[in-house]
């Protein structure tokens, strides 16, 4: 807990952005996570790429379900709607929502005790239909809100913070997302806001189910030697497998379009992420390739970070459910319910 | 040359903008605090250690601290140290015994203090509690020099000069009253130990125009400044000129309207920007409704049958030369009628009594060469201070010669070189009470500045006496208090216990905080940061490499708030928040 709230002074330089917002326009209320936590990094990453994207709050929904992560939906975007939905609830609470209105953008918050315990068939779903949604896993490995349990992603043969060792196989979200059919699979770290940011923003533009796994230690009950999700681990395991770049449709490109080390991804709004590979051979477009590498790397003992892959081609829910293209929300009451009597006539068709 | 370095006292002193400022280093974020406490003995008391007079600076500080304040970068307008400096000194009540004391037993080193004025008094504030002998020479029949005859007692009551003076004199000075010193040598041949000149700049600045001296009712301002005070002038013609624009400048005019003047004008060479009046002292004129001209030049006295009736001038163009400097043009004249000017265009000092053949050297326009440092004069034994060293400054600035010149003093009497000074100390201390609790109010007060009641007009106008401003009550001055930045309260960060989380960097709520990693120059780390540091004149602190990934962490002083939101978000303590107190060395100040 802090002893204050956030003074409301900013730096003079402080810029707007396109609409007329500042940073500070996209922050919500004060963290009651303990100091020092990832998740609130990973609120100051978020802010920072809503912000630079010049996303209208009132626009957006914040979906979340319950643990630490879920909490942290209260802590930026105080404008914007949201939802905080039963454990493990909250993919299905968002497919819905984005089902009634597809015209918001919808950023989900979850961890992984809510998206790979209580909420694994939920998450799993959601991927399928490719729900138009970022999908954040602030991923520690424990249940920090019950003091230190391990988690469903908890590492083969890391230690609780009183030495008890984790025997369990973890679920990578991940690998299980490249499994279900996934179109945008990133994996990023709270400490590394360079590169989580504009996976954010590719995340955030992508169309489809966007899936950001980003370790985030927990600093109370995960941060010990002996854990594999702790700053000093991660940041002493994570090789950088994609560097990414988020270009705006309206800055102009003046490198090269494409070359032999750099992927352009052309976004479904005309942006663009480049995405220059680190590993010969890497392909971010290939399922194929990112599944072998980030397993390769499991192996290791290592961490795969950066967007390791991406389908912009791919049909979200409402191109499979062949919706119309204006949001159920604007559709006039009689169209959407039309009566007993229309209902008697579906039901002749089945006689 | 490294980055600069925390373990210098000058660190954090410099981040503490107002005690830097401060020629005297009055430590204002702590007395503010005792004043937001109620605690008005110990604010005061505070204050007198480094400044003296909190009474009458209070009232008549020329204030280097508030353009200097960081609320004024961060919000406008800076926090009114001043005047909450005067609601300690008001507020203070019965403090006779917790003032220093002169020994029972005298050292026996005589020194002799030329001039009852601010340095001079500051001298014997610090000689006299050391056994010093000290003897005080003033021309008029009552102590404090300039701040009691040429400031008006509308903005400084006689009252507060005789209390804070009287606290010096009361340690046992002996006060040789109406005892101008006409000799240097005369003075020497008393076998002082010592002799500190404090006789100030006392000399009004003359105009030598066509018509100076053809007219009675042309006046130097001091001078006439201090007949008023004295009683030998009690009215002044309908329309009055002033000459110049210099805090004097608006004694003067102030005082005419006071005096039965309808109609008061100031004329200045140059444009408002270069005013020296100060910017509060400029306000209060005109809302008394003195007349402003800027850009004119005086080019004679008109003057008809023994009688001024007006003044000629030049108008002016001012514009810049290639070289940067402001050139004048005349673009024509103009004659404003008048019944009386009075020139304040500055003021000399005047030491003629100083023979010339004493080793006392002089520069240029008689000012004695003098130490910055020391303040020893070519002769050694003989010190100057206040406006006599240098030409006129503030009252504020006397005082800090007067300490300066106390500690070569003491190092002369005792055998040691005068370069023998120690230089400041500081503690520091946490302030850390428990989790998100801290002893300072580290909460943002989102108030503006608290407004100064004035007297009403025309009861002002009834008495030259009648003080002008109210003073703040306890409750606007709480409230003042809270604006304060603490910046006192200084950011202390320790390399090695930080795991690079980003907690503080995520909240600070000025994006003063940035993990980076290490750049050649500081030219090149300050385009690097969350937010550009463009304000040079503000120190970068760089942390040793950090343990993780040898980044550093990089703070930008310029606009911290010091609200503690990066000790209250960091898991390992880190950043914490010290209170630094500067440890300034006076005469008599050993080793620490």
């Amino acid at each position: 807990m802090t002893s204050i709230n956030k003074p409301a002074v900013r730096h003079p330089s402080a810029k707007k952005n396109q609409i007329g917002l500042s940073r500070a326009d996209y922050e919500g209320g004060m963290s009651t996570l303990c100091a020092g936590c990832g998740h609130d990094s990973v609120t100051a990453a978020l802010i920072q790429s809503f912000w630079e994207l010049d996303l209208p709050p009132h626009r957006a929904a914040k979906m979340s379900g319950i643990g630490c992560s879920s909490k942290t939906t209260a802590y930026f975007m105080r404008q914007s709607h949201g939802f905080n939905a039963v454990h493990g609830r909250m993919p299905s609470v968002t497919t819905g929502a984005n089902a009634a209105n597809r015209e918001l953008t919808y950023i989900g918050i979850s961890g992984d005790g809510d998206s790979l315990n209580i909420g694994f068939g939920q998450l799993a779903h959601a991927i399928r239909r490719n729900v138009n949604m970022l999908y954040v896993i602030e991923n520690n490995g424990v249940y920090g809100l019950t003091k230190g349990q391990f988690s469903a992603s908890a590492d083969l043969g890391s230690t609780s913070r009183k030495g008890e060792v984790n025997e369990q196989t973890p679920i990578d979200p991940v690998l299980l997302a490249l499994t279900l059919g996934a179109t945008f699979v990133a994996r990023s770290f709270s400490g590394d806001k360079a590169q989580l940011v504009p996976i954010l923003k590719a995340a955030l533009t992508h169309r489809g189910f966007a899936l950001v796994d980003v370790i985030s230690p927990c600093v109370s009950f995960n941060d010990h030697e002996g854990s594999a999700k702790s700053y000093a681990y991660v940041r002493s395991h994570e090789v950088e497998t994609v560097q990414a770049d988020f270009v705006p449709l309206r800055r102009e490109i003046k490198v090269p379009e494409e070359h032999e080390e750099v992927t352009v991804v052309r976004l479904h709004d005309g942006s663009q992420v480049r995405l220059r590979s680190t590993t010969a051979g890497y392909n971010p477009r290939s399922r194929d390739s990112a599944y072998r590498h980030v397993q390769a790397c499991i192996k290791k003992g290592e961490v795969a970070t950066g967007i390791l892959f991406i389908d912009d081609a791919g049909r979200d829910m409402h191109d499979m459910q062949r919706t119309v293209p204006e949001p159920l929300t604007r559709q006039p009451f009689e169209l959407l319910c039309p009566g007993s009597a229309a209902l008697e006539r579906l039901m002749e068709r089945y006689r | 040359m490294g980055p600069p370095t925390v373990t210098d006292p000058r660190y954090y002193h410099k981040v503490v903008d107002c005690q830097w400022a401060c020629p005297a280093h009055t430590n204002v974020p702590q007395y503010l605090r005792l004043i937001g406490q109620g605690r008005y003995a110990d604010s005061y008391l505070l204050n007198r250690e480094s400044n003296v007079f909190p009474g009458i600076l209070g009232r008549t500080c020329d204030r280097p601290c508030e353009p200097a304040c960081r609320r004024g970068r961060v919000d406008e307008k800076p926090v009114a140290i001043c005047r909450l400096k005067r609601v300690a000194a008001d507020l203070r009540g019965d403090i006779a015994d917790r003032l220093p004391k002169a020994p029972p037993a005298k050292n026996g080193k005589r020194v002799a203090l030329v001039g009852a004025g601010p340095s001079s008094l500051t001298v014997a504030n610090d000689l006299l509690p050391l056994g010093y002998d000290v003897t005080i020479y003033e021309r008029h029949a009552r102590p404090g020099g300039l701040m009691r005859f040429s400031i008006p007692s509308f903005r400084l009551p006689a009252s507060v000069i005789d209390e804070e003076c009287g606290y010096v004199i009361g340690m046992g000075a002996v006060m040789k009253y109406e005892t101008p010193v006409t000799s240097m040598r005369t003075l020497l041949d008393e076998g002082y130990d010592a002799i500190f000149v404090g006789s100030g700049a006392p000399k009004g600045k003359d105009l030598d125009i066509p018509g100076r001296h053809d007219a009675a009712t042309i006046h130097l301002g001091l001078d006439w400044l201090a007949g008023v005070h004295f009683g030998h002038i009690e009215r002044i013609e309908p329309r009055v000129l002033i000459i110049g624009v210099g805090n004097t400048a608006m004694d003067c005019c102030r005082t005419s309207k006071r005096l039965g003047a309808k109609d008061v004008t100031v004329v200045a060479r140059r444009s408002r920007a270069h005013f020296k009046a100060s910017p509060w002292e400029l306000e209060d004129a005109e809302e008394e409704g003195v007349q402003i001209v800027e850009n004119h030049a005086p080019t004679r006295f008109v003057v008809e049958a023994g009688v001024l009736t007006g003044m000629e001038f030049e108008r002016l163009e001012w514009s810049t030369d290639a070289s940067g400097r402001q050139v004048s043009r005349v673009v024509g004249s103009v004659v404003i009628p008048c019944d009386a000017v009075i020139l304040a265009i500055g003021q000399d000092n005047a030491v003629p009594w100083i023979e010339s053949d004493l080793g006392i050297e002089f520069a240029a326009r008689h000012m004695p060469i003098v130490d910055k440092v020391t303040h020893q004069s070519t002769r050694p034994g003989v010190f100057f201070g206040g406006d006599a060293a240098w030409g006129p400054a503030n009252i504020i600035w006397a005082v800090a010669h007067g300490h300066q010149a106390a500690i070569s003093i003491h190092l002369h009497c005792s055998g040691r070189p005068l370069t023998d000074r120690l230089p400041p100390g500081m503690t520091l201390t946490s302030t850390k009470l428990g989790m998100g609790a801290w002893e300072y109010s580290n909460d943002y007060n989102p108030s503006p500045r608290a407004k100064m009641q004035h007297e009403e007009l025309v009861k002002r106008f009834s008495d030259v006496s009648v003080e002008v401003e109210l003073g703040f009550t306890p409750e606007q001055a709480a409230r003042e208090v809270e604006r304060c930045l603490n910046c006192d309260i200084q950011t202390a960060f320790t390399d090695k216990l930080c795991i690079e989380c980003d907690a503080c960097v995520d909240i600070c709520p000025t994006s003063c905080l940035t993990i980076t990693p290490a750049r050649n120059t500081e030219a090149e780390l300050r385009q690097q940061l969350s937010a550009p540091a463009l304000n040079t004149s503000q120190a970068l602190f760089q942390s040793g490499p950090l343990p993780q990934t040898k980044r550093l962490m990089v703070k930008d002083e310029d606009v911290c708030l010091h609200c503690g939101l990066c000790a209250d978000r960091c898991p390992t303590a880190a950043w914490d928040m010290q209170r630094f107190d500067l440890k300034l060395a006076y005469a008599g100040t050993e080793a620490r």
